[in-house]
């Protein structure tokens, strides 16, 4: 541990992990195209994508269970390229747990240190520490099957953090619990990470819990990162139309620039409907494809026959009829016809924001929303 | 609460009759089949337990007298020296079927890849074909004139057959050869079993290979073991044919001893005694090894 520790005191401190141009092949796939990342010290970072875009595949080259076929990977500074994963300095918190069955949680959780050959005093007592993190006291002598699912993931949390690792890789730790359960364990994750300080490398293929537990997000697709930034970035502002309909923007829609003025872009979509959008920041060389707007951003209301001057330079507008309406709970999601054209908007209305507003399917109402709502996607 | 519980209490009842009806049912379907294995299995059993206190004539005839004298004759006989060296034979045996067996198993698991149920197909052909004509199959192959002296002769590397039918080494290498598919299949079947993420997950906190087996592996395959070794040891320390054609006159096996009373010296009641604490041997053994091997782990390899 001192020697990765003193690397990385010399060498970029704020860098934890280093990707840089890996591939790896499958027989007939790329699971892996061609990534570059940097990780930082500390920070909690999501590999978020379709099941089978290659994220389970770029976190097990890290690891060392996959050999890239290209590429470094570099972990605290030091190439690992070379090194079995019993010598890397991460560990994996599996899917499935993987917890060894013909051992106690202490047992389980005490593993790695046996390897380390530490004594039996000092591991007993680094997995009392452990054990308390995790608030698993009095489970010590349990078995694995005697655990609920919570309580395995606990102790494979602990087990892995236990060898003090630069980075901890999760391979969809979440996965297996029900929705209940994720929702405390990505609170829990979230607590243990900020309490030790750990890098982690979550992979993922649940939005919300990407969105939740992150400092940053990556999503894959194919194997490429098509965009990585903060949550709010991502979900706010995604960049293309596969982010946009992956973080769950259901109004996406293709069109081309016409003009561009005053920080503002003026788009037509394929159907002849025209929107004013916000200049999008970092202006990349790939061309405008269309773009999105969020549904519980635009406005619903029934139509009114005094037709009230509007700015479309501001507030985009259209009239249609109310298609379907479905209940939510906390939201209902209206789907509205236009008039113009057979385009469909999704509209969701929380239980703060009109929700109880008597709309019954066929009713010709208004949509409006901000122009600044309007997302520029690039293709 | 009480109501509620007094409501759980009829129910359960109520469950424990429809249980009792079902289990009544089910006997009923099976009464035919039930009968067969009475008759077939637990009748010759009862009677050999019956022969075994009886007396034997001077001319081989059964004489219906009660007596202890058959089993005082083995506890108190050379007979001792046979058992254990059956039981010798069959634990150096079932020694030597894992020695071999385990690697085996963990070859094709690891690396048979599509091919391992042709693997596993070729290892189980073999126990179809007549075990009697394999070892004699065996027999040619290791005799004074057999294929391996034949061939070291031919080939000047020895000048006269070297003795290996008729010793305890021939004995043991029969048995072996004879018994390692048993061997084999189990602890295939628990390797086979194993759960690929939690050997990752001992080498990726810190364990090398050769560690990783010793800790991981083999705990977690105990059960196929355990399976295997019941296979193997039990039929092995009653075995018969294999002292016989490999170990002529000079090695005896409790199986043999049995075989040897009913036919050659015709003392049925005594061979009857001598099968009944054989029996009684092999359960006892094997309920030490279900105490001590785990019940869970042999379940699961079973």
């Amino acid at each position: 541990m001192s020697g990765s520790d003193t690397q990385r005191g010399n060498k970029k401190p704020d860098i934890c992990l280093e990707i840089r141009d890996v591939v790896k092949q499958f027989p007939g796939v790329t699971a892996v195209d061609h990534v570059t990342l940097e990780i930082q010290e500390g920070e909690i970072f999501s590999f978020l994508g379709p099941s089978g875009c290659g994220k389970s595949t770029l976190l097990r080259v890290v690891a060392g269970l996959e050999n890239q076929d290209q590429g470094d990977v570099l972990i605290a500074g030091q190439n690992v390229n070379e090194l079995p994963p019993y010598k890397r300095d991460c560990n994996t918190v599996f899917q499935n747990h993987a917890l060894f069955p013909h051992m106690t949680v202490a047992e389980n959780i005490g593993f790695g240190l046996v390897e380390r050959r530490l004594s039996k005093i000092e591991i007993k007592k680094k997995v009392a520490e452990k054990i308390e993190l995790v608030t698993l006291g009095g489970m010590e002598d349990r078995r694995p099957d005697q655990l609920s699912g919570g309580q395995r993931q606990r102790v494979a949390l602990a087990r892995a953090l236990i060898l003090e690792p630069a980075v901890l890789l999760l391979d969809e730790p979440l996965a297996a619990l029900d929705r209940k359960l994720r929702k405390e364990m990505q609170i829990e994750l979230k607590r243990i990470q900020r309490e030790v300080g750990t890098t982690f490398l979550n992979v993922t293929h649940d939005q919300k819990e990407a969105l939740s537990v992150s400092d940053r997000i990556g999503i894959m697709n194919e194997g490429a990162f098509l965009q990585i930034g903060t949550p709010d970035e991502i979900y706010e502002k995604p960049g293309s139309i596969f982010v946009a309909s992956f973080m769950g923007a259901t109004n996406i829609f293709s069109g081309k620039v016409v003009s561009q003025k005053d920080g503002k872009v003026e788009l037509e979509t394929d159907q002849g409907l025209r929107v004013f959008a916000p200049e999008p920041e970092n202006n990349t060389s790939d061309p405008v494809v269309g773009f999105s707007v969020h549904p519980e951003l635009i406005h619903l209301k029934p139509e009114t026959s005094d037709e009230s001057p509007s700015d479309p330079a501001n507030q985009t507008i259209f009239h249609g009829k109310i298609n379907e309406v479905f209940y939510q709970g906390d939201f209902s999601e209206f789907t509205v016809a236009l008039k113009e054209t057979d385009m469909l908007i999704t509209v969701h209305l929380t239980r703060g924001r009109g929700y109880r507003l008597q709309m019954p399917e066929g009713q010709n109402v208004e949509v409006s929303w901000d122009c600044s709502s309007n997302n520029v996607l690039r293709g | 609460m009480r109501a509620m519980d007094e409501i759980s209490v009829s129910q359960s009842q109520a469950q424990k009759r429809e249980k009792r009806k079902l289990a009544l049912n089910i006997a009923a379907y099976l009464f035919p089949i039930i009968i067969i294995v009475v008759v077939f299995v637990f009748a010759p059993l009862a009677i050999i337990l019956f022969f075994s206190f009886l007396k034997s004539g001077p001319y081989g005839q059964i004489v219906y007298t009660f007596t202890f004298e058959n089993i005082g004759a083995i506890l108190g006989g050379g007979y001792g020296k046979v058992f254990l060296q059956s039981i010798y034979l069959a634990l150096q045996t079932n020694l030597l079927c894992i020695l071999f067996g385990y690697p085996i198993a963990y070859y094709i698991t690891r690396f048979g890849g599509k091919w391992k149920t042709l693997w596993i197909f070729l290892i189980i052909v073999p126990s179809w074909s007549s075990y009697l004509i394999r070892l004699y199959a065996l027999k040619t192959l290791v005799g004074t004139k057999g294929t391996i002296n034949t061939l070291l002769m031919n080939l000047g590397i020895i000048s006269e057959p070297i003795q290996i039918l008729y010793t305890n080494f021939a004995v043991t290498m029969a048995l072996v050869f004879a018994w390692l598919p048993f061997m084999i299949l189990p602890i295939y079947a628990a390797l086979d079993g194993l759960d690929r993420s939690v050997l990752e997950a001992a080498t990726d906190l810190g364990a090398t290979p050769f560690r990783r087996f010793f800790r991981v592996t083999l705990p977690l395959t105990r059960g196929g073991l355990l399976a295997g070794s019941i296979l193997v040891f039990i039929p092995t320390v009653g075995e018969w044919l294999v002292p016989s054609i490999f170990g002529g006159s000079k090695i005896m096996m409790a199986g043999s001893l049995v075989a040897h009373k009913f036919t050659a010296v015709g003392n049925i009641p005594q061979g009857s005694s001598l099968a009944i604490m054989l029996a009684a041997t092999l359960v006892l053994i094997l309920y030490l090894t279900i105490k001590w091997g785990g019940r869970e782990a042999l379940e699961k390899a079973l």
